[in-house]
């Protein structure tokens, strides 16, 4: 909402030394934040004149051009009295028009110097200004500001003609002080705010009563439309114009005049909050009629939209059909034009849930409907009609009849009633009883005291938004000063400190960046591109997704099932950024859609059961943490130590595995064949018979897909899982201090047996006194053979009470040796 | 290198005349200061004390002496040894001291090479600065809570007083799920955890509630520097006898003192949040010019603040009993408020972040910037 500051000020007797800083420091503590304070003509110096063009010679020029050579007559501002040279390049003028002249010497807004300079073959001494070129809101036409014939003469200075000095204040209005969408609404608040000054009310006038004279009207939804006035007006000049102060101010605030009956009941609107809608009265056929739409019923908008209404909207009717969709949107039929001379004035009030339905379904976003769907003071329809008739007589030279149709009444405020220290007990200032009823008269309530120190506030009109008690606190607390509230700890928290799964969470972080990984962020979005790149199959469960109704791209419409695929794209990114190699993790919310259909809704007025709260629960997806690693490219670098290494399959197991020993998770892996990983290069990991996820060598094709260096390497695990079979606390180890034995065994098997195989069949067979197993070669060569392999552990034997024999060791590694041989074809090399 | 010395033939020697005695020591005390390193040091004790050294078949000569002589030579010989041993052991000493000397000098590296060869890793600033944003709160007895991002409408709005006809609920701001009819949403802040923790909980004279919610929300935004469909906010909900204000303004204050420095306060201003009524702006004061509005110079106005001393950073106020009833909290017994900061905007100020996108590109000089904590 913008305000002029002399326009509050014809509503309010503000100190003179009050400032607009001041000002709009007061109103932005009472809740009408500041937003800017525009002034015209900052950054304008020197001579800007009133001129009037007394000659333009079109000169067309080589680049296909036509600029105009204009003397202008400045009156004696350019020191001389001669007429002043000037080229434009506009043409929406022409002799005889009065313009605005900035001469030499003078500047424009960006520090554009003005002097006379030399420019297609004449001297130019000055410039013939445009609205952009002046820092004002241009009119639509970009063209040269044209001066109309009754303003001030050439050679007078054209600062107060622009309305140059005069500072409009734009406030953010919060949704719940709609009065404060008018001028009656934020000059009432600068009363409010310096105390002792005189607020008159632009709202409060004598008004001529109902008659049975009036246009016939009738509401059949009182409900949806509880009060209807009309007035009319005859002999209107529709030709007249509209008078300078108010084409300003409507500027001022925002809005394009257009007519001088459609400026002045917008100009009513501005004034007093009520949106006002005129009709030609001579298109009006037979009786008003306001009614609820029957469902299909079409009409075409004064926007020249064709709208099919629902049984929801209100419409306004007359023996033509619908002419209005009410307190939205006029319809075409019966819009005001340049012939008009009858006028036929509505102010009514809506039902404000209706205006925002029929706003938000047929996407109408109009200054009366942003009013009308907060909230008008309902009492003064019959103050702005009356307005608006008093502005059509005086400025369009109508006439007013004498009929006053009122149909309906307007809905009373609600009382509330409070405990009077109730402001007090919530804002924790020492607010005295008699403030808060002070303070609550003060902005216009109705206030009784009654017994036990309760009073029954009453709202004023112009606040439908005060409803409940709380609604009252913040109103005294507003006026007492959101500055005074103390600042005081609560002293009764008694919190446990982060659960163990929030702190496991971030262990898991530190111990992925202790080993040189990156964590990064990405959007959970994505689409079947996403898929695609990553080789996942038609019916791969990956694919079924939570969509979404109105995603920001087409390409991305789904909330994702995996971290992998925004973390690939974050590895691409960086290495398409110059980076050698790239170690990623990144926790991603992933989600599957739930099966249990629609999410209920339910009423506010009570705590939902447990069985309701139950089916809401399970209408929610299933979401979970799903932890991602991607290796890309060079993992060590090269140096004077000697080459740099890529990671591979390897380095993602390493890492799953260092987070399971962080985190006391027994995990054990197998091959897998899943996209997006190598189907020979891939382990699913395990804890027990849950699976956690998979790590290995990405697909090449994957690779190709996402920009990265072939043998990248990725990780993708349930970490909610992981770390919910995290125990809760590791028993401290035992161990043994007598000597170590150690036996070192050569293993030939078949090429598609694996090491976890061999390794627990050892373990399996050497008994109590191993104390560890550890494979440190594997060998192939021709002489074994393409489908053998020969593997090489180093045992370690130690009892707990006494050094072992070679024979006790010897006998448990040909135990281990042994079980090798039974469960594996193991063969001891010797 | 001295080698044998065959001016010494044990056969040929004399040994237990005094001044024989005194030549064998001080040859051997001129041998050993003469040594120059361990090894000579090595050679010279063979030599001189040695089993066919002149001093050690002196003394193997004693026992042959007449019983009178015996003492006397005894003495001496034992006197000329003792003198040697000792000496040679002070200059064991001395030369050992110098060769692990000279090896350490030899063994000097040039300590500016590179020792980068695996890069560093590190956390982002958004999950460990919605770690230190927790702590604070922690610290204070205040507990984390979490919840889906998938979230219920009922849970995102109606619950919350945001009633079916609120604007905020219109489809500019929310991401829906397909279809619509299904009544769930992408977050669209995190106060949905607010309601569930009442839901589930409840309150009670021993158990208030007084939890902090960080977490990822959504928005129909377009992406640009200061935008983007996802960010991150933290909520926080006080419900307990007897909250006021009072209490907000009073944490407000604190964890604005222990995000921005000492000193750095809160101020409120009347706003609207359907939740919360009253409802309050929360701005900060300005931490580079603290307040003055003015840069170093004190001749322009401030750049963070644009010259205001104040930076807006959340919302607040007073939980609206509609909200509790809700949410099946006693609103005649309990109050309570809630707060609520975008987590991206904290750090943009805390950290002087000129650009959004850089949180979510994933590019690692940003994230490795930052190291694993804040
Ligand atoms: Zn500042």
């Amino acid at each position: 909402m913008k305000a002029p500051v002399s326009w509050i000020k014809e509503y309010v007797d503000l100190p003179a030394e009050v400032t607009t800083e001041a000002l709009t420091d007061r109103l932005t503590a009472l809740g009408l934040k500041l937003e800017a304070i525009e002034a015209a003509g900052a950054g304008i110096t020197g001579p800007l004149v009133i001129g009037r063009v007394l000659t333009q010679e079109k000169e067309p020029q080589k680049n296909g051009k036509v600029i105009n050579w204009c003397t202008v007559d400045v009156g004696d501002a350019n020191g001389t009295g001669e007429p002043q040279g000037i080229i434009c390049g506009a043409h929406n003028f022409g002799p005889g028009d009065k313009v605005v002249v900035i001469l030499p010497g003078g500047v424009l807004p960006g520090n554009f110097q003005i002097s006379a300079r030399k420019t297609y073959g004449h001297v130019s001494a000055g410039m013939i200004c445009s609205a952009a070129e002046l820092g004002l809101p241009d009119d639509g036409t970009h063209g040269i500001i044209v001066v109309p014939e009754d303003g001030p003469e050439p050679g007078t200075d054209a600062r107060a003609f622009l309305g140059f000095g005069e500072e409009v204040i734009e406030f953010e209005i919060n949704p719940d002080r709609a009065y404060a969408l008018s001028l009656r609404g934020i000059a009432r608040e600068a009363a409010l705010g310096f105390e002792g000054t005189t607020y008159r009310d632009p709202a409060l006038r004598e008004t001529p009563a109902a008659n049975g004279e009036g246009y016939p009207v009738v509401v059949d939804d009182a409900t949806g439309c509880p009060l209807f006035v009309a007035r009319t007006v005859s002999g209107f000049d529709a030709s007249a114009p509209t008078p300078e102060f108010m084409t300003k101010r409507l500027e001022q605030a925002g809005m394009r005049s257009i007519s001088l009956a459609v400026d002045i009941t917008n100009y009513v609107m501005l004034e007093t909050g009520r949106p006002i809608h005129g009709y030609d009265r001579d298109k009006l056929q037979g009786t008003i009629r306001v009614r609820r739409a029957t469902e299909g019923e079409q009409m075409v908008t004064l926007d020249g939209a064709k709208r099919t209404l629902s049984a929801e909207d209100l419409v306004v009717t007359d023996d033509s059909g619908i002419i209005g969709l009410g307190g939205v949107m006029g319809g075409e039929t019966t819009e005001m034009s340049e012939t008009t001379t009858n006028v036929l004035i509505e102010a009514a009030h809506w039902e404000p849930v209706s205006m925002f339905r029929t706003g938000k379904r047929h996407k109408i976003s109009s200054e009366a409907g942003k009013r009308n769907e907060r909230g008008v003071d309902p009492t003064i329809c019959e103050a702005a009609a009356d307005r608006v008739v008093e502005l059509l007589v005086q400025h369009g030279g109508a006439t007013a009849d004498g009929g006053v149709t009122v149909v309906g009444t307007a809905p009373a405020s609600p009382t509330i009633t409070i405990d009077a220290t109730l402001p007090a007990r919530l804002s924790g200032i020492d607010v005295p009883a008699a403030d808060t009823v002070a303070h609550l008269r003060a902005i216009g309530a109705d206030v009784v005291e009654g017994s036990e120190g309760t009073i029954a506030v009453t709202a004023p009109a112009w606040r439908p938004d005060l409803n409940d008690p709380y609604d009252l606190v913040e109103e005294v607390v507003r006026i007492v000063g959101y500055d005074q509230v103390p600042s005081v700890l609560p002293r009764r928290a008694t919190g446990r400190g982060l659960t163990r799964g929030q702190q496991l969470r971030r262990r898991v972080g530190r111990t992925l960046a202790g080993s040189g990984l990156v964590e990064v962020v990405s959007f959970p979005f994505v689409g079947d591109d996403a898929w695609e790149k990553l080789g996942l199959a038609e019916d791969d469960p990956r694919r079924v997704t939570v969509k979404l109704a109105n995603p920001l791209s087409a390409e991305a419409p789904a909330y994702t099932t995996t971290v992998l695929h925004g973390l690939l794209e974050a590895a691409g990114r960086n290495l398409g950024r110059g980076a050698t190699g790239v170690a990623l993790f990144e926790t991603q919310i992933v989600a599957k859609p739930s099966e249990s259909g629609a999410a209920p809704i339910y009423g506010v007025d009570r705590r939902p059961t447990e069985d309701e709260m139950a089916a809401l629960f399970a209408a929610v997806p299933t979401q979970w943490t799903e932890l991602g690693v991607v290796l890309a490219g060079e993992y060590e670098r090269g140096g004077w130590w000697g080459a740099g290494r890529t990671a591979g399959w390897e380095e993602a197991l390493a890492t799953v595995r260092r987070l399971a020993d962080e985190l006391g998770v027994e995990i054990t892996v197998q091959s897998a064949a899943v996209m997006p990983w190598h189907p020979g290069r891939c382990a699913q990991v395990s804890a027990g018979d849950v699976t956690l996820g998979f790590a290995g060598e990405l697909h090449p094709n994957v690779c190709k897909a996402y920009g990265l260096p072939a043998r990248s390497a990725a990780v993708a695990l349930d970490l909610d899982t992981l770390i919910s079979l995290a125990p809760d606390r590791t028993p401290g180890p035992v161990f043994s201090t007598m000597p170590q034995a150690k036996e070192d065994v050569a293993l030939l098997v078949d090429a598609d047996v694996t090491v976890a195989a061999v390794e627990a069949a050892l373990r399996e067979g050497a008994g109590e006194l191993l104390e560890s197993v550890r494979l440190f070669d594997v060998y192939t060569s021709e002489q074994l053979g393409a489908d053998k392999k020969s593997l090489a552990f180093a045992l370690r034997f130690r009892a707990a009470d006494r050094t072992l024999t070679a024979e006790e060791t010897a006998a448990a590694r040909d135990a281990a040796v042994a079980r090798a041989t039974e469960l594996t074809g193991a063969n001891q090399r010797t | 290198m001295s080698g044998p010395n065959s001016d010494y033939d044990p056969v040929e020697v004399t040994p237990l005349k005094a001044e024989e005695v005194e030549a064998a020591r001080d040859a051997a005390l001129a041998a050993i200061a003469a040594a120059a390193d361990l090894e000579q040091l090595k050679t010279v004790r063979l030599d001189h004390v040695g089993d066919r050294s002149p001093l050690a078949l002196a003394n193997r000569e004693i026992g042959a002496l007449p019983p009178a002589a015996r003492k006397e030579a005894g003495a001496r010989v034992g006197q000329a040894r003792g003198a040697v041993n000792k000496a040679l052991g002070e200059r064991q000493a001395v030369l050992e001291t110098e060769h692990e000397a000279r090896i350490l000098v030899e063994e000097a590296v040039d300590v500016t090479l590179p020792v980068d060869r695996r890069p560093a890793g590190g956390r982002h600033p958004l999950t460990t600065g919605a770690e230190l944003i927790a702590d604070i709160f922690v610290a204070m007895g205040w507990e984390v809570a979490e919840g889906p991002v998938i979230e219920a409408e009922w849970l995102n709005f109606d619950a919350l007083n945001l009633g079916p006809d609120h604007p905020a609920r219109t489809m500019q701001d929310t991401f829906w799920t397909d279809p619509a009819e299904n009544h769930l949403v992408l977050r669209t802040h995190t106060s949905p955890v607010q309601a569930r923790t009442m839901l589930s909980r409840g309150v009670s004279e021993d158990a208030p509630i007084y939890v902090v919610c960080p977490g990822r929300v959504f928005r129909t935004d377009e992406y640009d520097a200061t935008h983007s469909p996802m960010f991150h906010q933290v909520e926080g909900l006080a419900i307990d006898k007897g909250i006021t204000m009072a209490h907000l303004k009073g944490t407000l204050d604190h964890f604005a003192g222990q995000m921005f420095g000492e000193g750095i306060n809160t101020r409120f201003r009347p706003s609207y949040f359907p939740f919360t009524e009253p409802s309050a702006e929360v701005d900060l004061v300005c931490f580079v010019c603290r307040g003055t509005g003015l840069n170093d110079a004190g001749t322009d106005p401030c750049r963070t603040c644009r010259g205001e001393g104040w930076i807006e950073w959340g919302g607040c106020g007073m939980v609206n009993p509609r909200v509790l009833r809700a949410c099946g909290i006693d609103a005649d017994t309990y109050s309570g408020f809630a707060f609520g900061m975008g987590i991206e905007r904290t750090l943009m100020f805390r950290h002087g972040l000129e650009d959004l996108r850089t949180l979510f590109e994933g590019d690692v000089r940003f994230t490795t910037a930052f190291g694993s904590e804040l």
